[in-house]
């Protein structure tokens, strides 16, 4: 690993270092924080909407099981595959923003563990996509 | 909310001198319920979603059956609390840096406070007022663990 700040002053100049198609050059530093917001606000949102459709559970046992029909519904069940990577995401990156304030080398190793961050969010989809695409798509209880 | 950021590693000057530093609280909560909500939130998704046939079983029965042992009505109402003071908590970090004019940022901040209280008290008072047992509930929808009337 290569000295990060030194690293991250020099980029705007060495041609070699710059990432393509893009005029931004905070490299994976910045792409995590860019994540980070994006799926934040995201898994905001979805809170909001989950607060009160659990609501519906004190209304009455129709009102329940209707909007949660909706939520078996396949196009959210994508939906809810996606709002899952999004937390993972949130979560993982979560980790390594904690390790970055508090560890003493984090700031040294924050591009490595922006890539574990990145390995352990390919493994969380690959372990739980397959298994609720499944629920979603499948037929019968 | 304009916040002149220092030059790193400029020693820390204590102007507000007794007084809380409510950014710094902020950002330890964050921090503090962010690892906290990373163990509630994948239990819930765990139990939830991927156990058994996941959302297939999410019914009135599977939530009241939850709601009826106070580990699952703690749970959840922790997980609420912790998630929408750090939602707002960010969501209102994300206004500040976006929305320079002033009313437009009031609005938003307001509303993301209002959308917090009325969520939090509302969520907690379902959990904890929710009777699975209700007589409301007709009698072919009824739990099995509930005393036939």
């Amino acid at each position: 690993m290569p000295n990060e700040a030194a690293s991250t002053l020099t980029t705007a100049r060495s041609s070699s270092k710059r990432p393509a198609g893009t005029l931004y050059r905070g490299n994976t530093g910045m792409w995590s924080w860019v994540l980070h917001r994006i799926t934040g606000v995201a898994i905001y949102f979805f809170l909001l909407v989950h607060v009160l459709d659990t609501a519906m559970i004190r209304v009455s046992p129709e009102a329940y099981d209707s909007v949660m029909s909706t939520y078996k519904n396949p196009l959210m069940g994508l939906g809810e595959t996606a709002l899952v990577i999004a937390i993972m995401f949130h979560a993982f990156n979560g980790i390594r923003i904690i390790l970055i304030d508090f560890w003493s080398k984090g700031a040294k190793y924050q591009r490595v563990m922006f890539w574990i961050v990145i390995a352990l969010w390919v493994i969380g989809t690959a372990g739980f996509a397959p298994i609720h695409l499944h629920n979603v798509f499948t037929e019968g209880q | 909310m304009s916040t002149i950021i220092e030059a790193p590693r400029s020693p820390r000057v204590r102007s507000s001198k007794g007084r809380v530093n409510w950014e710094k609280w902020g950002w330890l909560y964050m921090r503090l319920s962010g690892v906290l909500l990373l163990i509630l939130i994948f239990g819930h998704l765990f139990v939830n979603l991927v156990l058994g046939q996941g959302i297939k079983e999410i019914d009135f029965a599977f939530v009241a059956g939850k709601y009826a042992t106070p580990f699952w009505q703690w749970w959840d109402v922790v997980m609420l609390w912790l998630a929408m003071i750090h939602g707002s908590n960010g969501m209102r970090t994300i206004v500040n840096d976006y929305a320079s004019n002033r009313v437009v940022r009031r609005v938003l901040l307001g509303g993301i406070l209002v959308a917090a209280v009325v969520l939090i008290v509302l969520g907690t008072l379902v959990v904890f007022t929710f009777d699975p047992c209700s007589t409301l509930i007709p009698a072919d929808q009824a739990l099995s663990f509930c005393p036939v009337p």
